[in-house]
């Protein structure tokens, strides 16, 4: 219970190094030992996806993995990845749709959608409504989400030819 | 030439603008409560109990004390030393009564989930550790959990010093509800509907951070929460704070949706302890607490009947509503509201001349209920759109038609229902017309029939309704609760130019703030840009009630429209006088003072306040400017605004697995006049989701001895992307008398309307397979092979 763990990691781009109680979740190191908050706990019990990152790439439940488990890796948080522009565009898609009411769940469901773009060319409604189906949203109804990942799948697939 | 209001270059109320304050949440730069971290702050837990009613026969915190990194314990009996009890009644609901609620359990524990010990410590996972070595022996008492048995004479009675586990009665009938029931010429129906209990499932949980300066006697309160100034006035009074030196800071809130707005005795104890430590203390609800201490809402169980003549017209209505609460009216709005809303509100659309309700709000050992989204409405709505589906079946009308015969005509208001609600300014034919042509009633139905004819069940539910908005005094005031039913707003021109703006209702992602920055900038005549918004913080915004009862546009919107343009009136004073020229010669464009007549450019906003800030001397002596204006807004002439509305669902049962496919969802939706279409439009889909999951999938389940048997997120299911239709929205617009903006409100109606709408669809697939009519909500794939016969 009290015993602690040194891990080092690359972190939106930069090597960190923490020592930290062994038994601390991923989400809860990112939180509270290195002050990003943007990975929220919404159940910390693997459903709702508001603590949503990613870990090498994958988009990964912040509080299903411990802290311990990240040494080695790398990680990205949407801190990061905006920072890079990475999801810009989806990010301005959230905003201009509305795709977005009180936030919370905001973060993890734009690491979702992009986990999503990475993988499918052109999703159609009801995959994006599958895939972001992992993500709770109490306030928008998910409309506006799928329309605002929609738009962008099909921006990226324009652009791309 | 005149300039037109369409000429000035930007035009912000009615425009779909995006939110300023969303772009830094997209990036994860939210401010929510649990991201704050002070110096020397602390972290609390609650071990809560696990009986649903049980006496507290001693605690033992000596092993939990002794974990390194503990600060602090608590009990009951320490905070019932610094922390006065609540009493939950509002004295106007009369003969409402409820018994003085401790912050933590303080001898008997009325509830699974009820705050009994409070253990501070070093980091929350030291405060768990420590919770967890904390021995309570309970002694378990009878629970008191189904709201009928509650009511028997021999029920064991939930607080002694109450002759019976009922909490408040309400009987009235208008008119000759008897005499129409007993005429042999109506069509009598009745049906027995059954509302389960759910709850918000806000994704952020409740969370506090309390923050005490004994140097000044000053308490801050970082609030995740609705009304700010509410919170104020409850925190001094049962903290002996003095309500000045009390401070409620709300910034980022993670969803509400009505459940942040109660007095909770696990967020007053973190602020005692706050105040006792003299640092800071951190509460954050874990989602397995949520579940248990979060207020649950609804929990009806209703018999109505309505009758109708030869002409299929509505000749009388009666309900009789049984509520269940948990052990305490929650203070300080009371539990009695939600079924006070149901009496008040059935049958709303309809002109009917008869009406009899009875309703009996009952104690239970079960967590507390209270106000969530809609209070109320959900249940009125789809109890009378039941009625209606039943009626017309039973006279062998199309459900259109019956809704036709008997909405309250668009010309025939104001008017007054049966149960004293005064309506003004609907359109509910307009909207059901209007709802019929977009969802292609006619072709729906030819689809609907052949689908049939394929062996495939689909079915099609309509809804009139109402939404109550905008309260005046007479909702909660009037009955002695510290809440405010008028808002302020500040509006301030700074030397450079932008405007500052304040107000008293908050955000929690509607788009408060949104809509408060395009109504000044209109009236200003500034991009949106030079609007800087300021929302929940007692410190520094005007007095007011804050968000909730769908107000913020309507009476929050009303005070800033007011503030602006007194605001407005006083740069036009002072620029007459620079320019030398009559006030009402100029306007305000593009940041500027502008001649009215011509457009042209006389002086910028930014060179006006230099002059009156820097330069005064240049001034006239008699000349003060303030620049700065403050007006409240309260609705004077009616109790409530209402907004008013028709829905439509089209769905597929699948007889075989009882599963719902939710095919199409239609709003038509008169919120007055629109600020901003696509944030009404996301009110009005968002209220529509938490509808459909109240329909189809939430339910808090307890078993007999009151535990609930499914408080996580991965058994208490809520909509999900997959499973949602989208939902095509329409509009009328009627504004509101009562206000100049005209703004009715919106935050509400989806969620009122929905669960009728699935209901009525769900009953229409299956009525040709001789199903039992579904009354029951959630409608589960169990309820509804039970309702096919398919399962005993």
């Amino acid at each position: 219970m009290t015993g602690t763990i040194t891990i080092s990691l690359h972190l939106n781009g930069e090597a960190v190094t923490a020592t930290l109680p062994a038994r601390m979740s991923l989400v809860d190191f990112l939180r509270e030992t290195m002050g990003l908050t943007g990975a929220h706990v919404g159940c910390a019990h693997g459903v709702c996806g508001a603590c949503t990152v990613r870990v090498d790439g994958a988009a990964v439940r912040g509080c299903l993995m411990l802290a311990a488990q990240a040494d080695g890796a790398t990680v990205d948080t949407i801190e990061g990845l905006t920072d890079t522009g990475a999801i810009a565009d989806l990010q301005d898609a959230f905003h201009r749709h509305n795709a977005v009411q009180c936030g919370y769940c905001s973060p993890g469901m734009l690491i979702t959608a992009a986990d999503l773009l990475d993988r499918a060319t052109l999703p159609d409604r009801a995959e994006i409504r599958d895939h972001i189906s992992g993500n709770y949203c109490r306030c928008t109804g998910y409309q506006a989400i799928v329309d605002a990942i929609s738009e962008v799948a099909t921006a990226r697939t324009k652009g791309a030819a | 030439m005149t300039l037109h209001a369409y000429d000035r270059p930007v035009s912000y109320i009615g425009a779909s603008v995006p939110r300023p304050n969303a772009t830094r949440l997209l990036q994860g730069r939210g401010r929510y409560v649990d991201d704050k971290v002070l110096p020397r702050m602390v972290h609390a837990a609650f071990v809560r109990s696990p009986h649903a009613h049980a006496r507290i026969l001693s605690i033992d915190v000596s092993a939990a004390r002794a974990l390194p990194g503990v600060v602090a314990i608590y009990d009951g009996a320490d905070m019932a030393k610094v922390i006065t009890p609540w009493v939950g009644v509002l004295t106007h609901l009369s003969g409402m009564r409820s018994p003085p609620q401790p912050a933590l359990a303080h001898g008997v524990a009325h509830w699974q989930g009820e705050p009994v010990v409070m253990v501070i410590a070093q980091s929350r996972a030291v405060a768990e550790d420590a919770a967890a070595l904390v021995d309570i022996d309970y002694e378990v008492l009878p629970a008191v959990c189904d709201m009928d048995t509650a009511l028997a004479p021999d029920a064991p009675r939930i607080h002694p010093g109450l002759d019976s586990n009922l909490c408040w009665e309400r009987k009235f009938e208008t008119g000759a509800v008897d005499a129409a029931f007993a005429d042999p010429t109506t069509t009598v129906v009745e049906r027995r509907f059954t509302f389960g209990r759910h709850t918000g499932v806000t994704l952020e949980p409740r969370a506090v951070i309390g923050d005490y300066d004994p140097s000044e006697d000053r308490l801050t309160m970082h609030y995740s929460g609705q009304a700010p100034h509410m919170m104020q006035s409850v925190v001094s009074r049962h903290l002996g704070v003095p309500e000045a030196r009390v401070r409620v800071v709300a910034e980022d809130v993670g969803g509400s949706f009505g459940i942040k707005i109660h007095t909770y005795g696990d967020e007053i104890a973190t602020l005692a302890a706050a105040k006792m430590l003299k640092r800071p203390v951190k509460f954050v609800a874990d989602r397995l607490e949520s579940f248990l201490s979060d207020i649950h809402a609804r929990d009806h169980r209703i018999t109505a009947r309505a009758a109708v003549d030869a002409d299929g017209r509505l000749t009388a209505v009666e309900i009789d509503d049984v509520t269940g609460i948990g052990p305490y009216s929650v203070y300080p709005r009371s539990s009695g509201i939600e079924g006070n809303q149901v009496v008040n509100l059935t049958g709303a659309p309809y002109d009917f001349p008869a009406y009899r309700a009875r309703l009996r709000v009952v104690f239970q050992n079960k967590t507390p209920m209270c106000q969530y989204r809609a209070v109320g409405h959900p249940i009125a709505v789809a109890v009378m759109e039941g009625l209606m589906d039943d009626l017309a079946h039973a006279t062998g009308r199309d459900p259109a038609d019956m809704r036709r015969i008997n909405l309250r005509r668009d010309d025939s208001y104001p008017c007054t229902s049966p149960q004293g609600m005064r309506f003004a300014d609907l359109s509910h034919q307009q909207c059901m017309e209007k709802l019929l042509t977009l969802m292609d009633y006619e072709g729906l139905k030819a689809d609907r029939d052949a689908a049939r004819a394929r062996g495939i069940h689909r079915g099609i539910g309509l809804v009139s309704m109402v939404e109550v908005t905008n309260p005046s005094p007479m909702f909660y005031g009037v009955g002695g609760a510290p809440i405010a039913a008028q808002d302020g707003a500040t509006a301030r021109l700074d030397a450079s130019g932008a405007v500052h703006v304040a107000n008293s209702i908050t955000e929690q992602g509607q788009g408060t703030e949104t809509i408060l920055a395009q109504i000044t900038a209109d009236v200003m005549g500034v991009t949106m840009a030079d609007v800087h918004v300021t929302t929940g913080d007692t410190a520094t915004v005007p007095y007011g009630g804050g968000t909730w009862a769908s107000r913020g546009a309507g009476i929050g919107g009303e005070a800033m429209l007011q503030a602006a343009r007194a605001l407005r009136a006083q740069v036009l004073e002072v620029a007459g006088v620079i320019l030398q020229a009559a006030p009402d010669t100029l306007t305000l464009v593009g940041g500027a003072v502008v001649d009215a007549a011509t457009g042209a450019e006389r002086i910028t906003l930014r060179d006006l306040a230099r002059t009156v800030y820097y330069r005064g001397n240049e001034l006239p002596p008699g000349l003060k400017p303030e620049l700065i204006a403050t007006r409240h807004y309260r609705v004077t002439d009616y109790p409530f605004v209402f907004t008013n509305g028709a829905m439509a669902s089209y769905v597929e049962v699948d007889p075989d697995t009882g599963m719902v496919k939710l095919l199409s969802h239609w709003v038509v939706e008169d919120v007055g006049t629109i600020l901003n279409e696509k944030l009404v439009d996301e009110q009005i889909r968002g209220g529509v989701v938490q509808g459909i999951g109240g329909a189809l999938f939430e339910e808090c389940i307890y078993s007999d001895d009151g535990q609930m048997q499914n408080a996580t997120m991965a058994d208490y299911l809520v909509p999900m992307a997959g499973e949602m239709p989208d939902i095509t929205i329409a509009h009328v617009c009627t504004p509101t008398r009562t206000s100049d903006l005209g703004a009715k409100g919106a935050g509400e109606a989806g969620t009122a309307g929905a669960p009728a709408a699935v209901m009525n669809a769900i009953n229409d697939a299956l009525r040709p397979l001789g199903a039992a009519t579904l009354s029951q909500m959630p409608m589960t794939p169990e309820r509804i092979l039970r309702a096919l016969g398919t399962v005993a």
